[in-house]
């Protein structure tokens, strides 16, 4: 019987297949099943020392359905950060006002560090360039939902895999389904050595190339991740890479792709997807972005014990 | 009998099989600028087993575990001998420890165990090659990422 109350979402290294099986499951319950009182009495502390409105919003908008209550701040100034306190220090003080801690942060591993100070579930809602989890697991329930299945798929995954935590999340959970992976960017924003070490380790196949079009008709799923200007320290670098991996219908058209080929995206979008795809078949970046709420009202109902 | 290429000491313990571009930085975590007897650092020494090697021999001093766990993530081949009355009373070969605490540092400069007062914490995931992942940042490191301290 899997129970993940009191369970810390900081990586999804820290999930097994199983248990991101049956997040995936209380997801789809969710989405389907108004639950409206079982967090009532609880308190969501949102703690986001970066902003992030879409990511803020969607914990709180989840916490509220279920009949919870948020309190939180979304800006460093406001902070006690900012007179010298330590994150250790602020986290161990806001353990008491709340039940669970969502936490966003600029340092990688802050929300590690909350996690090993505090008592209370503690989710990471991303945290630097690192992990992204609660994305991971909307991609993944996305995944679900347009192909039944998320086990033995082609997915491609093009654009800024440097710096796009999202993309390091997901090809890690894809880790566990045996999938055929195909990392597709610029070489200077190549998946990190450290997260292809990890892939090899767990027995994944997976391919580098720098055009999509080497590989588009072998992929069921293609993840677009936009390309991060505030990752870049000089503004020159982010002009030569921008704009290069840019879809568009047209040039899907010209592609070689199979025609349930289902493109998903984290959003938002820059200049890498443009609105000509939103009306294909293609498309699934926008109800990709609805399942954010299901799948954190499940992962908040979890950690809290209200699943049964 | 087989000549020695670096003399012997009668007490105390000797470092070898040290990889060869290692030898000053085991020196170094030694601190044996700090040691007032004997101190024999050689290196370019043939080995069988490593090509070239480091030795490093330290009249009067034993090893913490500290020193060890150090000594075993930029030299994982060395072995150490306590001398005693000029013969080797014990030895054994440098064990990479599964965790590290403290003595290393991230060598990712975001990583927040370099921002904040914390202890730094590691899991070795690859013993040959060595592979860390730092606890907070779960970013890799190999031989050439370690920084002590």
């Amino acid at each position: 019987m899997i129970s993940l109350k009191d369970k810390d979402i900081i990586s999804i290294l820290d999930f097994t297949k199983e248990e991101i099986l049956y997040i995936l499951e209380i997801s789809a319950r969710m989405e389907t099943e108004a639950c409206p009182d079982i967090l009532k009495g609880k308190i969501l502390a949102n703690l986001f020392f970066e902003p992030s409105t879409r990511t803020r919003l969607s914990f709180e908008a989840a916490m509220k359905r279920l009949g919870g209550q948020v309190i939180g701040f979304d800006e460093l100034g406001t902070t006690s950060t900012v007179k010298g306190e330590s994150l250790r220090d602020s986290v161990k003080i806001i353990e008491g006002y709340c039940d669970i801690i969502v936490l966003r942060h600029f340092l990688e591993g802050a929300s590690r560090l909350t996690a090993d100070s505090v008592g209370i579930p503690v989710v990471n809602a991303g945290d630097g360039a690192s992990q992204h989890p609660t994305q991971t697991f909307v991609d993944l329930y996305a995944i679900k939902k347009a192909k039944g299945d998320i086990e033995n798929l082609s997915v491609g995954f093009l654009g800024d895999l440097k710096y796009g935590r999202t993309a390091h999340s997901l090809a890690y959970a894809l880790s566990h389904f045996n999938a055929d992976m195909y990392f597709v960017s610029p070489p200077s924003l190549r998946m990190p050595k450290d997260y292809i070490e990890e892939l090899e380790i767990r027995g994944v196949s997976y391919q580098e190339v720098e055009s999509i079009a080497d590989v588009s008709e072998k992929l069921d799923i293609l993840y677009c991740t936009r390309i991060q200007k505030e990752r870049f320290a000089e503004p020159v670098e982010y002009e030569k890479v921008r704009g290069l991996y840019k879809l568009s219908k047209s040039i899907m058209d010209e592609l070689n792709v199979k025609d349930d080929l289902k493109i998903l995206h984290p959003l938002p979008r820059v200049d890498e997807m443009d609105e000509s795809l939103d009306a294909t078949e293609y498309a699934m970046y926008f109800q990709q972005a609805h399942s954010g709420i299901p799948v954190r009202e499940a992962l908040l109902a979890s950690v809290l014990g209200a699943i049964k | 009998m087989k000549k020695l290429e670096v003399s012997a000491i009668e007490e105390g313990t000797v470092i070898d099989q040290i990889a060869n571009e290692s030898t000053f930085k085991v020196a170094n975590i030694l601190n044996t600028q700090k040691i007032e007897q004997v101190v024999l650092v050689a290196f370019n020494l043939s080995s069988k087993k490593l090509g070239k090697k480091g030795i490093i021999k330290i009249g009067g001093k034993l090893l913490t575990q500290e020193e060890v766990n150090k000594i075993s993530l930029i030299a994982p081949d060395a072995t150490v001998n306590i001398i005693k009355d000029s013969e080797v009373v014990k030895k054994f070969t440098v064990d990479i420890p599964d965790s590290i605490e403290e003595f290393m540092k991230c060598f990712n400069p975001n990583c927040v165990s370099n921002h904040q007062k914390i202890i730094s914490r590691f899991h070795v995931i690859n013993k040959n090659p060595i592979r860390i992942r730092c606890h907070y940042c779960e970013r890799h490191m190999g031989v050439d990422d370690i920084e002590l301290v």
